[in-house]
This record gives C-alpha cells, sequence and structure tokens, in this order.
C-alpha cells in the first residue's frame, strides 16, 4: 500500500510565541532585580523569623485579635453590601441589551473600567487622606471596589440572558421597568447574589491588608506589632486571620455553587 | 381585523425578509402560515405586533395603524394581542402563576406590578386560563419543573390572561413532540372557536395547518405566493400546489399522517 504523506505540522508561530513569553519572563526579572541567590542566601534569615512567628505564638495575644477582626469582616460586610446595592442599578444601565442606548451604556462602562483598575488599597489610602484614619475610610474604599466588580459582572450577566423572555414581555406590552423585574431579573439575581457572595470573599482579604495604610480592621494591629517587632503576636494575627479568611471562602464558595 | 399594506421589511444587514406584502385577515380567522424556513414567517408575525419594525408600508390592527405607534400606544396594542413561541419563552425561574399574572402587566400602573400587586380578579383570571389550559394544579410550581407541553400550555395561559383579541404564535409546537402537538394545537384551535380569537400561527407541518386552520398562506422568499380558505381547497391538486411555496411538489409519503 502506497504510504500517505501528509504536509508537517507548523509550528513556526506557536514556536515564536514560546520564544517571546521566556524572553518577556526573563527581561522583567533582570529588570527588577531578581536574583535567585539573593533568595537562597537569605534563607535562614526567613527561617529564623518563621521561628520567632510560630514557634510558638503568642497565644496570650489571641483574645486582642479578635475585635480588630471583627471590624474587619464589618467592614467587608458594610462594604460589599453598598458596593453591590448600587451595583445592580448602575449595571442595568451599563447592559447594551436593556436601554439600547449606547449613548448611555458605553458612558457608564467606562466609569466602571475607571473604578475597577483602582486597586483597594490606593482607594483606601486616598480616602485615610480624605476622612481621616479609621474603618469609614476603608468601607467606602471596599464599596468602591465593590461596586466596580460586581457592576460589570452583572452587566455581562444581563447581555447573555435569553432574550426570548424579553421579547415574550415585549409582546404582551410591557414596559421596561415591567421587562426588567418579570423578564430580566429572575435570570440574573442568582447570579448577582453569587457575585456579591465573591465580592464578600475578596473584600474580607482585601480589608485584611487595608489597615496597612491605616484604614483600620486587623491589618492596623498587624502593622503595628510588626512596627514593635512582636513577631510571636504576628504569628497569631497571622494563623487566626488565616483561619477565618479560610472558613468563609469555604462556606461562600459552597453556597455560591448551590446558587446557580 | 388585520391589514398589511405594501409592507416591506429590510434587516440592517441587507436581507430582505419581506417584500411588499399585502395581506388582510378577518375577525376569527385561523390562519396558518407556512414556508421553508427563512422565507419570512417570523417577520411577518412579528411586524403585527412591531416586535419589528417595518422598512415601509403599514400594519393596521383594527383600524390603528401599528406601525406609526408608539410608547404607551404600542402597548395598549401589544396588550389585545397574546403571542406564544417555539421557545415557549416563559420565565423560567419564577412560578407559573407569576408567568400567567405577567400577562396583566399592561394594564395596571408600574408601581404596583413591580411590587407584585395584581387585584384578586386578576388572579381569578389567572386562574381561569390555567383551567383553559389543564394545568391550574401546577399553580404553585416552578415553571422550570414543567414539561416542554406544560410550559407551552402555561405561555398559552399567560397570552390568554391578556384578554385578547388575537392570538400569534410563532412555530408553536416545533419543540414538541407529536402527541403534545397535538394537544397544544387543540387548544388554539378551543380558543379560536370558543372565544373568537382570531389566531395566526407559523407552521411548519401541512397537516398541522389542514386540521386546524381556516386558511392557509404561503410564504416564499419574501412574498405571499399562496391564500386559500381551507373550505375551498381541492384536495386533489393541493399537494402539488405547495410546489409555489416550498420550490417543489409534497408528496404523500411526506405528510404526518391519518389524511
Amino acid at each position: 500500500m502506497d504510504k500517505i504523506i501528509v504536509p508537517r505540522p507548523n509550528h513556526l508561530k506557536r514556536n515564536i510565541v514560546i520564544l517571546a513569553v521566556v524572553a518577556l519572563i526573563l527581561g522583567s526579572a533582570i529588570f527588577a532585580g531578581f536574583n535567585p541567590v539573593t533568595v537562597i542566601r537569605n534563607f535562614s534569615k526567613g527561617r529564623r523569623l518563621l521561628g520567632r512567628m510560630f514557634l510558638p505564638p503568642d497565644w496570650s495575644y489571641a483574645p486582642k485579635v479578635i475585635p480588630p477582626l471583627i471590624e474587619t469582616l464589618r467592614m467587608a460586610i458594610v462594604g460589599t453590601f453598598w458596593g453591590a446595592l448600587i451595583a445592580l442599578p448602575v449595571a442595568v444601565l451599563a447592559a447594551s441589551n436593556f436601554l439600547n442606548n449606547p449613548w448611555i451604556s458605553k458612558p457608564v462602562r467606562l466609569i466602571l473600567n475607571i473604578f475597577r483598575t483602582i486597586p483597594a488599597m490606593v482607594l483606601a489610602s486616598l480616602f485615610v487622606a480624605v476622612f481621616g484614619i479609621g474603618p469609614f475610610s476603608g468601607v467606602i474604599a471596599l464599596s468602591i471596589f465593590t461596586f466596580g466588580l460586581i457592576s460589570k459582572l452583572t452587566y455581562e450577566s444581563i447581555e447573555s440572558i435569553d432574550f426570548g423572555q424579553v421579547e415574550a414581555l415585549m409582546s404582551l406590552g410591557a414596559n421596561k421597568l415591567n421587562i426588567l423585574r418579570y423578564a430580566i431579573m429572575p435570570q440574573i439575581l442568582p447570579q448577582f447574589m453569587s457575585y456579591t457572595l465573591y465580592g464578600f470573599e475578596v473584600n474580607v482579604r482585601s480589608a485584611a491588608v487595608l489597615g496597612y495604610v491605616g484604614a483600620g480592621g486587623i491589618g492596623q494591629t498587624f502593622e503595628h506589632n510588626l512596627a514593635w517587632r512582636n513577631f510571636d503576636r504576628v504569628g497569631v494575627i497571622i494563623v487566626i486571620s488565616f483561619l477565618v479568611v479560610l472558613v468563609i471562602d469555604f462556606v461562600s464558595s459552597n453556597i455560591r455553587k448551590r446558587l446557580v | 381585523m388585520i391589514e398589511f399594506t405594501g409592507v416591506s421589511k429590510v434587516y440592517p444587514n441587507g436581507t430582505k425578509a419581506l417584500n411588499n406584502i399585502n395581506l388582510t385577515i378577518k375577525e376569527g380567522e385561523f390562519v396558518a402560515i407556512i414556508g421553508l424556513s427563512g422565507a419570512g414567517k417570523s417577520t411577518l408575525l412579528r411586524l403585527i405586533n412591531q416586535l419589528i419594525p417595518a422598512t415601509s408600508g403599514t400594519v393596521s390592527f383594527d383600524g390603528t395603524e401599528v406601525t406609526k405607534a408608539k410608547g404607551k400606544e404600542l402597548r395598549n396594542i401589544r396588550r389585545q394581542i397574546g403571542m406564544i413561541f417555539q421557545g415557549f419563552n416563559i420565565v423560567k425561574r419564577a412560578s407559573v402563576l407569576t408567568n400567567v399574572l405577567s400577562g396583566r402587566v399592561a394594564y395596571h400602573p408600574t408601581w404596583k406590578t413591580i411590587l407584585g400587586l395584581f387585584p384578586e380578579e386578576d388572579k381569578q383570571i389567572a386562574y381561569r386560563a390555567l383551567q383553559r389550559v389543564d394545568i391550574l394544579e401546577k399553580v404553585h410550581s416552578r415553571a422550570s419543573d414543567l414539561s416542554g407541553g406544560q410550559q407551552q400550555r402555561v405561555a398559552i395561559a399567560r397570552a390568554l390572561a391578556q384578554e385578547p383579541r388575537l392570538m400569534l404564535a410563532d412555530e408553536p409546537v416545533a419543540s414538541l413532540d407529536p402527541i403534545t402537538t397535538i394537544q397544544v394545537m387543540d387548544y388554539l384551535k378551543k380558543i379560536n372557536k370558543e372565544d373568537g380569537i382570531t389566531t395566526i400561527a407559523n407552521l411548519h407541518h401541512v397537516d398541522l395547518a389542514l386540521n386546524y386552520a381556516t386558511r392557509v398562506v404561503g410564504v416564499k422568499e419574501g412574498h405571499i405566493v399562496y391564500d386559500v380558505k381551507i373550505k375551498d381547497i381541492d384536495k386533489k391538486t393541493f399537494l402539488a400546489d405547495l410546489e409555489k411555496v416550498y420550490g417543489r411538489a409534497i408528496h404523500h409519503d411526506e405528510m404526518l399522517g391519518d389524511e
């Protein structure tokens, strides 16, 4: 039988991409002054620090960690609440298939994109400068950050709904608000709740570090103890925060799985 | 009741869906529109309630030009026109009752419907509509828990709750099995006969058109090429006549069966 000859696959494009990615990573490392030797040389220093933090942590300090940790959670809850509340109507405006008016949806999206590109830390330090040190600044920062995150995810959900249900409502004489209430909301509400929970997970983690710029919560306690080199207390803060974040992530992601 | 005068529809991408359509439909008729996929059947139906705006020409409903109507006026016309769809298009994450009640939203102030405040008589209308299609026992079920045939019946009930004068059905049975198909068509026929609701249905099956309609309109490439009352149909030449609609004659063995 004749041998079947097929042309060799052309890997040129793929190889160029691989080369470019490797060059980019190496270039960045050199430019940033990253050197594996430094990592290895400081290994023992790191080990000593870990030892002072966790062998053993200062458990007697644990009760003092709880109040700022609760403050952190409160910040995350309030921030998520306001962010999500404002995100829902704004997402409706940003969705291109609801008002069908690019003069509204495009500018709204632009504003959302701007909000989303600013990290919560940067927002927090700005608000600390405006409203002063304390959890209030943190809450405002988290609200804005959550708002940007949830509104983006939600308007994308609105744009991917089953439009047949909207068409049916239009056909029976419903106006825009009724269409929103009876055709769009039932479709996106479970996803919106899921995004809100996800926002909460993210916010608990951000809230834990916001204190670093003075925006309240456990981060402030952490920063204070680090400055005084109370490493055994820093260890306690890390362990407890870690457990709390772990539990919240676990519970929240399980609820989310059930929602959608 | 419905009058198409020189209606054309060209989609933004250049597709000519309908070309100079003239068509009059009288009160109480059951019109079946047949034709190949893409012939313009769906567009024809959607021009009546302006889900799709016409490019030129006028469509009137009871003497009112729907092609000119906007806002509140258009919504008041639409609430008199029930519509059911191939994909049922009921709100799956809501209860059957909420779905049927949503057929009433155009009769009440928005603030009330948004809060879900429907008067008792509306609930009675909804229950009665569900009873008409024999699905009242599912009133509190979630719509997504129902089978396809049941969902289409809920969709019919929602349209009935509008207390419509006209019923549009866009391929109402195309996603249903043969037995459910007969059920759904029977309900549409019953409503047409008992309530005198004019009905226009796009159908893929010529048999269904023959069995249920009072008039068959054939659409081909955006033109009406066939328009006959069922009672005037000559059974001998009918299948051959369909060549005008489908581009070739339909043979006996291509029919669904029974007669």
